[in-house]
């Protein structure tokens, strides 16, 4: 009879779950690395002086924190901010849910409709935002120009006149397709058989949709208002292919104002003291979103 | 029961409107398309021309021009590396979440997604001056390393996800097999779970693709993708929109195939599981 | 030497203790059956043997070698699963080769061995399928092939059988039974189905909430149990647990009321004082209908099973005694019948459910 297979005698001695450590070494060191040293870094330059073209840097406290609140343009970039969040939350959340509820239902070449409808999501922001601003906007040449010709008005250069509710529109195009597949995934796990009993029970679409499927899809369209949140806080190559901020600060948000006092002021000190700033509120809004997805673990 | 499925009343509104709103959303993207297939006038005319002769001079002169196709190969490179790398990282880290949860692990990856989370600007400024005292800006290295990190926690959520399906029986099976947890990933875990890692692979490709925000900061002309290329080549080329229609055609179709395979990993990945 | 002991194991789960104080030593060559009712913690225990959850506190040897901290992978034991757990993704013969596989032994040697094992079970023809074109006891017999190949010191046994239909389960019992015999290999079995511990085991554990019972071969469980739980769990159909009364004690016998008119004559018994109560352990093949008999009722419910009759006799209200007839049996609903016990067929139980002997 062959001996046993298996080497009891020189058997691994460990304490059980010790083992299985260094299995997640690699990600979380790395991932601790990107997330400190920046942050470290950040919180130190914030309290500098320190100007890429006229080094070195000087201990400057919180002049650059003082400095960040009283520009006068802080006030814009916020709002900016404000709004390039919820203008494109309102539309995606609304045109979202409009949409799910069309898709919910069959009807002949469904799935290629879809596919149809989704496909913004998945090109490059940049060449979204080119081609609205060239293909669309543009006064002359653009398609929307054409249109507005053929009404009879006069042709609006939206980029000059107004630039905010051009880059709305793009980011909301871009992401309106996000939103229809969370709430259109939401709507499909809806139990039919509550819809059905309502019918029963003699509710018509309108107050069915209202009573029945509204309040099941409230939990998915919170999810999805935390995460666009999260994104749209940082909406940074729409603005840089179209506006760079402007004209002047009319389309600066927080990101862009960051990179256009770090990497064309090169002003390192300030421009560390507003991403601190955004971090913050970023954080903010991140520990509500973890909090609300820690249950599904 | 399957929503709709069951019933074959048509209804007419909802597919008018559904096709309506299918064809409005994409219109954009195929007009570009159109665009690329013009001449220069024939895309500037107006009225819009929708019936035209088409030409390939846009895509001829795009790859003297722009350099297209050394961007092109970095946004492969980057894209492909960056995914690579980051599922070597995340598989094992994922095989420890699911199959050896603790109170501990569970920290982590709440810990893992907030970074996610946090936005690209917060480290511009140090990453960048870190990147100029290596002399690591306008490298591909820098951009596949920076690419990979900031996509690593969702890669990792969705590994977990996919690992999460496989009975534990199975690797308790091996683990009385004789079969330590590395062997376990590798001969049980990773063979049962390719489906999944492949969407994986396919939605942190597509992520890394399309990534902009620190391609336009640190690299240039050496190690720049193609999202920067076409946001150097609209200001350069602005006016010029049948070769930027071509040059951005180019870009992104790679990318809207591989979306299209994708669509339910969108969802399940980038909302952590919080809808299902 | 032993092939595996445990002293005094415990385990807890945080503030919740799931098993205390086991103590247990297994022959080599035993085949041992850990049998209880769902949340007993046999499986737990399984599992602590295999190396699968951690022991609180105790100890655990294998072939006197300290095994507390030695990884599941290297404690040289191969364990069928409830669900086979086979591998999806591989062939049968891979499957079974697995662990040959991951001890490095080289391809021609493993491919002897998987064939070796396959003809003990009749899996030569099987070897190249995948799980999923197999049926469910072909399944189950990969399961076991798979841990045949790696010769284990013990084998353990996580309800396999309870996948299967009815009779698939039979006849995997019997040659459950005969591999035994034929591997001589230590064997460790858990089920709840006290059927396959009293027809396989050479030693039965009897496991409540996490404490064992008792421990016995399948006859000493039978006939000397140790307490009430024991003695309604083991034996189907269950045995009757009545609660009597002591009417009288003289001339060497007692005489028990059980019910209305339904009376046990004992044998005596120092615990057996006038007027105490206590409990009567009767198994319903132990009983027969006899004109003569002390037991008095009504029978309530008949079954016929073919091979015998069961029979439910109300002696009082709210107290149904369960009997065994023969086949042929002509017993009626509604009939009033008189039972007799076989003499000395009578269990007894204090107040606390232990037997008093």
């Amino acid at each position: 009879m062959s001996a046993t297979v298996v080497n009891h005698a020189g058997a691994r001695r460990q304490k059980r779950g010790m083992k299985v450590w260094p299995l997640l070494l690699p990600s979380v060191s790395v991932l601790l690395v990107w997330m400190i040293v920046p942050l470290v870094m950040t919180i130190w330059y914030s309290l500098q002086n320190y100007n890429l073209q006229s080094p070195p840097a000087q201990f400057g406290g919180l002049s650059n924190f003082e400095y960040l609140f009283t520009d006068p343009d802080i006030p814009i970039v916020v709002w900016n901010t404000l709004l390039l969040v919820f203008g494109p939350l309102v539309v995606t959340v609304c045109l979202g849910m409009a949409f799910a509820v069309l898709y919910d239902g069959p009807f002949p070449g469904r799935g290629i409709a879809r596919l149809l409808v989704i496909t913004p999501f998945f090109v490059m922001p940049t060449v979204a935002a080119l081609v609205w601003k060239n293909l669309f906007f543009h006064p002359v040449w653009g398609l929307l120009s054409w249109v507005e010709k053929l009404f009879g008005l006069q042709p609006i250069d939206w980029f000059s006149s107004h630039p905010m509710v051009a880059v709305i529109i793009i980011v909301s195009w871009i992401w309106t397709p996000f939103a229809t597949l969370i709430l259109l995934t939401a709507m499909q796990s809806l139990d039919r058989e509550q819809i059905e009993a309502a019918r029963l029970d003699g509710a018509k679409a309108v107050s069915r949709f209202i009573h029945v499927v509204f309040p099941h899809l409230k939990r998915p369209i919170s999810v999805l208002v935390m995460l666009e949140t999260i994104f749209f806080l940082s909406t940074y190559a729409e603005i840089y292919v179209t506006t760079m901020g402007g004209p002047g600060t009319a389309t600066t948000n927080m990101p862009f104002y960051i990179f256009s006092r770090a990497l064309q002021g090169f002003d390192v000190g300030l421009a560390s003291a507003a991403g601190l700033f955004a971090i913050l509120i970023a954080n903010v809004v991140a520990y509500f979103f973890i909090k609300r997805i820690s249950e599904h673990l | 029961m399957k929503p709709g499925s069951t019933r074959t009343k048509r209804d007419p509104l909802r597919t008018v409107l559904g096709w309506l709103v299918g064809i409005g959303m994409s219109f954009p993207v195929f007009w570009m398309a159109l665009a690329a297939f013009k001449t220069e006038q024939d895309a500037a005319a107006i009225p819009p021309k929708f019936l035209f002769a088409p030409t390939l001079e846009n895509f001829v002169a795009m790859s003297e021009r722009v350099n297209y196709f050394h961007h092109a190969w970095n946004s492969i490179v980057v894209s492909f590396a960056s995914t690579l790398i980051a599922i070597a990282l995340a598989a094992p880290a994922a095989y420890v979440m699911a199959f050896h949860a603790s109170k501990f692990t569970r920290a982590l990856m709440l810990w893992m997604l907030s970074i996610r989370f946090m936005p690209a600007v917060g480290a511009l400024i140090p990453i960048y001056l870190i990147l100029v005292a290596l002399n690591l800006i306008d490298t591909r290295f820098a951009l596949v390393v920076i690419t990979c990190l900031s996509n690593l926690p969702l890669i990792v959520w969705m590994l977990y996800s996919y690992f999460k399906e496989v009975p534990a029986e199975i690797l308790e099976a091996g683990r009385m097999d004789g079969a330590r947890p590395l062997r376990q990933l590798w001969y049980l875990l990773i063979p049962l779970t390719l489906p999944g890692i492949a969407s994986t692979g396919l939605l942190g490709m597509i992520l890394a693709w399309n990534e902009a925000f620190w391609c336009i900061n640190i690299t240039a002309t050496n190690a720049g993708t193609l999202a920067l290329a076409i946001a150097s080549f609209a200001n350069s080329e602005g006016q010029f929109w049948a070769k930027l229609s071509a040059a951005s055609l180019a870009s992104i179709a790679p990318i809207l195939v591989f979306g299209w395979f994708t669509q339910r990993q969108l969802v399940r990945g980038l909302t952590f599981g919080a809808v299902k | 030497m032993t092939a595996l002991a445990l002293k005094n194991i415990h385990k807890q789960y945080g503030p919740v203790v799931a098993m205390k104080g086991i103590d247990l030593q297994v022959q080599p060559e035993e085949f041992i059956v850990l049998v209880g009712p769902s949340g007993c913690g046999k499986s737990t225990l399984l599992r602590m043997i295999a190396g699968l959850e951690d022991i609180t506190s105790g100890e655990l040897y294998i072939d006197n070698v300290l095994m507390n901290d030695v990884e599941a992978d290297a404690r040289g034991l191969a364990m069928v699963f409830q669900s086979y757990a086979l591998y999806p993704h591989m062939t049968v013969a891979d499957n079974m080769g697995f662990a040959l596989k991951m001890a490095g032994v080289p391809k021609e040697e493993r491919r002897q061995k998987v064939l070796a094992a396959a003809k003990i079970l009749q899996l030569e023809k099987l070897l190249d399928r995948t799980p999923r074109q197999l049926s469910g006891g072909q399944r189950q017999r990969v399961a076991i092939g798979r841990a045949i190949v790696r010769r284990p010191k013990i084998f353990l046994f996580d309800e396999p059988l309870s996948n299967l239909d009815a009779s698939l389960r039979v006849q995997m019992r019997i040659e459950l039974a005969e591999l035994h015999r034929k591997l001589k290999a230590t064997m460790i079995y858990v089920t709840h189905d006290q059927t396959e511990a009293m027809t396989m085991a050479d030693r039965i554990v009897v496991l409540r909430d996490g404490v064992i019972e008792q421990v016995g071969s399948p006859l000493e469980l039978y006939n000397r149990p140790a307490n009430t739980f024991v003695a309604g769990f083991i034996g189907s159909p269950k045995m009757n647990l009545l609660s009597a009364e002591v009417v009288e004690q003289k001339e060497g016998t007692a005489q028990m009321r059980i019910g209305e008119s339904s009376f046990l004559t004992l044998p005596a018994h120092a615990g057996l004082a006038q007027g105490r109560t206590l409990t009567v352990g009767v198994r319903p093949e132990k009983l027969q209908q006899d004109a003569a008999g002390s037991i008095s009722g009504v029978v309530a419910v008949v079954e016929h099973l073919g091979g015998e009759t069961l029979c439910y006799v109300d002696i009082a209200p709210g107290i149904r005694l369960t009997v065994k007839l023969e086949a042929m049996s002509t017993v009626q609903v509604g009939d009033r019948t008189r039972l007799a016990l076989e003499p000395g067929a009578a269990l007894l139980f204090d107040a606390d459910g232990k037997a008093m002997h």
